[in-house]
C-alpha cells in the first residue's frame, strides 16, 4: 500500500469497519508515524504472517465474546497496512484484548495479541490520550513492581480495592499480619511485597529499568509517576554509591 | 434441537496419532541455544541429573528437573494465594530434594507488560536474564511458579535467540550488573515437576480422592504461548491437549469432569483483573464456571496457575449474589496433590486465602475441617502470645 497518498477518512478500502473515521483531526502523517514505529519492532516480523480471514481468533478469542473487538480485523488491518484503522484500533480496541494469547491458534501462525502487544507499547510510549485513559487508576502497580521487584502485595487486598470478592477480603485485610507470619516459607513473612526480595536485587532491577528506556515510557504515561518512582530509585541507588 | 454438549467426544480424539518430532512445525529453540552458545554469546544453563523426560506437543522431549530446583516465585500466588506457593514447597520436602526459595528474584514483571505495556523487550528479557543469572550463581535449576512468567520466558528465549541486537543490549545491561548472559536449557513450570511425580505423588496418597470429580481448566500462558513446550502425552486426552493437571487428577483416582470450554481462558485479562473486572467476573463465571457446572458438575476445579486460580475463585462471590450457577471451589496442582498427600489444610495449604465456600469438597476429602481450622487457630494463637514469632515447617506437619 501506499505510504504517500492518505485514504480518504471512509473508503472501501477501510471495508472490515465501514465505519467513519473517528480521527480525523489527527494527521495521516502522524498515524503513519506510529504505524512504522509499530513495524520497526524486531517482533512485528514474527507476529504477522497474512490472514486467512477465517475467523479462528475470533471463536477463541474471550473479549471478542463480552466487546466490539476482533483480533482478525487487528490483523488484517496490518496486513493490509490500514494506516487509519490502525490508529483507531490503538484508541478504541487494543486495550479490550485479554492477552491470553488464544488467537495464537492462527492457522498462519499470527499472534494478534502480539500485535496488540506492540500497538499498545507504542501507544503508551507516545502518551497517547487513551493510553492515559486505560492506565487510570493502574498507576499503583506500576508503582509497587518497578520500586519493589513484586507487583501484587498482600496489603493490597482492601475491602474497598475488592468489594466483589466477598467479605472474607475484609478478614484477610484485618488479620494480614498475622495470617503472613502463619506462613511456613521464611520468604513470605511480608505484607507489603509478595516475597522478600534482597536490596542488591533491588538496584539491579532500578538498574535495568534506567538502562532499557522503561522510564521514558513511564514518563509518557504519567509525569507524576515517573517522578515518584525516580525519587524512590535514586535514594536507593545513591546510597549504594551509584552516581543517577 | 439437541440440549447435549457439542465438544468432540474423548474417544475420537484418543484415535490421533503419536506426533513425530521430525515433522515438528516449530524449530527446536534448543539446538540454536547450544550454537550460540558455541559462539560465546551467552551460556547455556543444564538440565541436572536427575530429571525425567516427557513428550511435548510436537514429539520432542523434554528434561524435567527432580531435584536441585530454584524456585522464581509468583508475584501473585505468594502475594493472595499463598497457599499455592507453600503447596509446592512442602511437596518438595516431602520427597526430600533440595530447593533455593531465593531473596535474589524479582517478578517477571510480565503481568505489569501484559496489562499496561509500560515496558519494553529489552527491559524484559533482562528481567529474564537477571533473574536467570542469579539462579546460575547458586548452582540450582530454575522452577517457574508462575504460568505468566513461564509462557513469558519461553518468548523472551526465542527472541533473544533470533534478535541479535536485543541479544547485544541485555548483554551490555547485564555486564553493567555483572552478570553473564544466561538462558537455561529448558523453561520449566512446577505443574511439569507435578506431573512427572503424579506416581510418586499417588504412592503416597493418604487420603481417597476417588469421589471426587474435578474440572480442568489449563492455564492459557501454559500451553498458547510458545506451544510447543507444554506436555502432551498419547494416553491424555489422546495427546490432543496438555496433559498437565489432567494427568495428576487421574493419578490420584479422581475423576475428570470434561466440560466444552475447555480451550476458553479464565478471564483474567491481566489489567481486567485489576481495574476492568467486570469482565473478568462475566467470562470465568458466564464461559467457565457455569459450563462446568451443567456440564460436569465438578466438586473442584484444578489449574495451575496464578491468573487462573485468582479469576476462577474470586469472580464467584459477586455471581453467586445474582443467583448464578456457580459455587465451585478452586484450587491449584499442587494443593490437590499435597492435601491427597495428607497436607493440613490450613497450616499448608491455606485455604482461608481462598473465596469459595470449599468446606463441602474437604468433607469428601475426609477432612474434618472444623477441627483442622481449630488447630490452626490455636498456631494463630502461639504467633499472637510471642510464644512463636512464625508457623514452622515443623508446625505445619505437626
Amino acid at each position: 500500500m501506499s505510504t504517500m497518498a492518505p485514504p480518504m477518512p471512509f473508503t472501501a478500502d477501510r471495508g472490515a469497519t465501514l465505519a467513519p473515521n473517528s480521527y480525523v483531526d489527527v494527521p495521516y502523517e502522524e498515524k503513519l508515524r506510529l504505524w512504522e514505529e509499530v513495524k520497526s519492532d524486531d517482533r512485528f516480523p514474527d507476529y504477522l504472517y497474512g490472514c486467512y480471514d477465517c475467523g479462528i481468533c475470533v471463536a477463541a478469542c474471550p473479549s471478542a465474546k463480552y466487546y466490539d473487538f476482533s483480533p482478525r480485523k487487528i490483523a488484517q488491518a496490518a496486513a493490509r497496512e490500514d494506516v487509519e484503522l490502525i490508529y483507531e484500533q490503538m484508541n478504541d480496541d487494543v486495550w479490550n484484548c485479554s492477552q491470553c494469547f488464544s488467537c495464537n491458534r492462527c492457522p498462519r501462525q499470527n499472534s494478534p495479541g502480539g500485535l496488540i502487544t506492540l500497538l499498545r507499547e507504542v501507544s503508551v510510549k507516545n502518551g497517547l490520550a487513551s493510553a492515559k485513559d486505560a492506565l487510570e487508576g493502574y498507576g499503583r502497580v506500576v508503582y509497587k513492581i518497578m520500586t519493589t521487584g513484586t507487583q501484587i502485595s498482600p496489603d493490597m487486598l482492601q475491602p474497598d480495592a475488592f468489594p466483589d470478592w466477598g467479605p472474607d477480603v475484609e478478614k484477610t485485610s484485618d488479620n494480614l499480619d498475622l495470617w503472613r507470619r502463619a506462613l511456613p516459607p521464611e520468604t513470605l513473612h511480608t505484607t507489603e511485597t509478595s516475597w522478600v526480595v534482597s536490596d542488591e536485587t533491588l538496584i539491579e532491577l532500578y538498574l535495568i529499568w534506567l538502562h532499557s528506556d522503561v522510564m521514558d515510557i513511564i514518563k509518557e504515561a504519567d509525569e507524576g509517576l515517573h517522578m515518584i518512582i525516580l525519587d524512590v530509585m535514586e535514594e536507593t541507588l545513591e546510597d549504594a554509591g551509584y552516581e543517577v | 434441537m439437541s440440549t447435549e454438549p457439542t465438544f468432540i467426544p474423548l474417544d475420537a480424539i484418543r484415535r490421533a496419532p503419536v506426533p513425530d518430532p521430525a515433522n515438528a512445525p516449530t524449530e527446536d529453540i534448543r539446538e540454536l541455544l547450544f550454537d550460540l552458545e558455541d559462539a560465546g554469546e551467552l551460556i547455556v544453563q543444564r538440565v541436572p541429573e536427575p530429571y525425567v523426560e516427557v513428550m511435548t506437543k510436537y514429539g520432542r522431549m523434554k528434561k524435567i528437573p527432580l531435584d536441585k530446583t530454584w524456585h522464581h516465585k509468583s508475584c501473585g500466588q505468594c502475594g493472595h494465594i499463598p497457599g499455592y506457593s507453600t503447596s509446592i514447597f512442602w511437596l518438595n520436602r516431602q520427597f526430600g530434594m533440595s530447593y533455593d526459595d531465593p531473596t535474589d528474584q524479582t517478578s517477571c514483571t510480565a503481568w505489569n507488560y501484559y496489562a499496561s505495556a509500560t515496558s519494553n523487550a529489552v527491559a524484559q528479557a533482562a528481567v529474564a536474564s537477571r533473574n536467570f543469572a542469579a539462579a546460575y550463581a547458586t548452582g540450582f535449576y530454575p522452577m517457574i511458579h508462575c504460568g505468566t512468567s513461564y509462557g513469558h520466558y519461553k518468548e523472551t528465549r526465542a527472541e533473544l535467540v533470533h534478535h541479535p541486537e536485543l541479544r547485544r543490549k541485555v548483554r551490555d545491561i547485564m555486564a553493567k550488573l555483572n552478570k553473564p548472559l544466561i538462558v537455561p536449557e529448558e523453561i520449566v513450570h512446577y505443574s511439569e515437576w507435578i506431573h512427572v511425580m503424579r506416581d510418586k505423588i499417588a504412592e503416597r496418597q493418604v487420603r481417597d480422592f476417588s469421589s471426587i470429580t474435578a474440572s480442568i481448566h489449563p492455564a492459557c500462558h501454559y500451553y498458547k504461548l510458545v506451544t510447543e513446550d507444554a506436555i502432551y502425552d498419547p494416553d491424555i486426552y489422546g495427546g490432543q491437549r496438555t496433559a498437565t493437571v489432567t494427568g495428576l487428577v487421574e493419578a490420584v483416582g479422581s475423576t475428570v469432569g470434561d466440560y466444552s470450554t475447555f480451550f476458553d481462558c479464565c478471564g483474567f485479562g491481566f489489567r481486567h483483573i485489576l481495574v476492568q473486572r467486570d469482565f473478568s467476573r462475566s467470562f470465568a463465571t458466564q464461559r467457565k464456571i457455569e459450563i462446568m457446572k451443567e456440564e460436569a458438575n465438578p466438586d473442584v476445579v484444578i489449574t495451575h496457575d496464578t491468573g487462573c486460580v485468582t479469576t476462577l475463585d474470586k469472580s464467584q462471590f459477586a455471581a453467586k449474589a445474582h443467583q448464578r450457577n456457580v459455587g465451585v471451589p478452586v484450587l491449584s496442582d499442587a494443593q490437590f496433590a499435597a492435601l491427597a498427600m495428607g497436607a493440613h489444610p490450613y497450616r499448608v495449604v491455606q485455604l482461608h486465602w481462598h473465596a469459595t465456600d470449599y468446606t463441602a469438597l474437604l468433607e469428601k476429602m475426609g477432612i474434618d475441617w472444623e477441627q483442622s481450622w481449630a488447630e490452626f487457630e490455636s498456631d494463630l494463637k502461639r504467633i499472637e502470645s510471642g510464644e512463636i514469632e512464625y508457623l514452622s515447617w515443623e508446625d505445619a506437619d505437626a
